[in-house]
């Protein structure tokens, strides 16, 4: 399961949004075996097409560079979809190299670029084959443990 | 002094997990040479047909292969090289 807080979530729609009709990409970085996607960071595709996405090369060096400073990984890699469903294609597949991450995947066809819901979908790619879950949106990470806190506790009296 | 490479996530099934491991030669094919005598298997996700793989990046020195010279591009002692496999993907069918 994804846990993403709300306005991660949203930033990364009005980035797809914003980049429609080209595919719009990125990742979510968070503190490594955190499984929490803390700090966005949008990307250039730098193919700059409606059907391919790739981070520029020089701009993921510097990326990993910035993650490795911070002890951080990519939680969330995201990207876009323009024309077809939110669902990872046999490129997304293929090419799919950080096996520790959520591949989420936003689809802005049919209209969905500017208003209505986005299909926001998340999965898991390992070894070539493809896991969708479940995608949980909080209002924050703070929150959320409370929330988990008291819930326990209610459980537990 | 040795040639410190670090290795991806998804390659680090070759080096037992370590993140860096050292190696040696005069260009970046001598390196991936002894790279997979030390951690067999490593090459082929790095090479194809004799070039380095479309998606996967190789940095000397911060300097993506591709612009200076690629496999024959030269390393010497004291030189990092980083390895990234490319973020990419999209609708488009094939790769």
């Amino acid at each position: 399961m994804l846990t993403i807080d709300q306005a991660t979530h949203d930033a990364i729609i009005a980035h797809a949004r914003r980049d429609h009709p080209d595919e719009a990409c990125g990742i979510v970085a968070g503190p490594i075996g955190s499984d929490v996607p803390a700090r966005l960071v949008p990307m250039l595709n730098a193919a700059m097409s409606p059907t391919f996405y790739e981070f520029d090369s020089a701009d993921l060096l510097q990326l990993y560079r910035d993650m490795d400073d911070r002890d951080e990984e990519p939680v969330v890699i995201y990207h876009s979809h323009t024309a077809t469903e939110a669902y990872p294609s046999r490129t997304d597949v293929n090419l799919a190299g950080e096996p520790g991450a959520h591949y989420v995947l936003v689809s802005t066809r049919d209209g969905a670029h500017e208003s209505g819901p986005v299909d926001f979908r998340s999965y898991r790619i390992v070894d070539g084959e493809v896991a969708e879950e479940e995608v949980r949106v909080v209002e924050g990470y703070a929150d959320d443990t409370a929330d988990e806190e008291s819930t326990q506790q209610k459980a537990e009296h | 002094m040795a040639i410190q490479v670090r290795i991806p996530t998804i390659l680090r099934t070759y080096t037992d997990g370590e993140r860096v491991v050292e190696g040696s030669g005069s260009t970046v094919t001598e390196l991936i040479d002894q790279l997979e005598a030390d951690h067999a298997g490593i090459k082929e996700r790095l090479i194809e047909n004799g070039e380095a793989r479309r998606f996967v990046n190789i940095y000397v020195n911060d300097e993506d292969i591709r612009f200076t010279g690629n496999l024959d591009t030269t390393v010497a002692d004291g030189d990092t090289v980083v390895i990234l496999p490319a973020v990419a993907g999209g609708a488009r069918s094939s790769s």
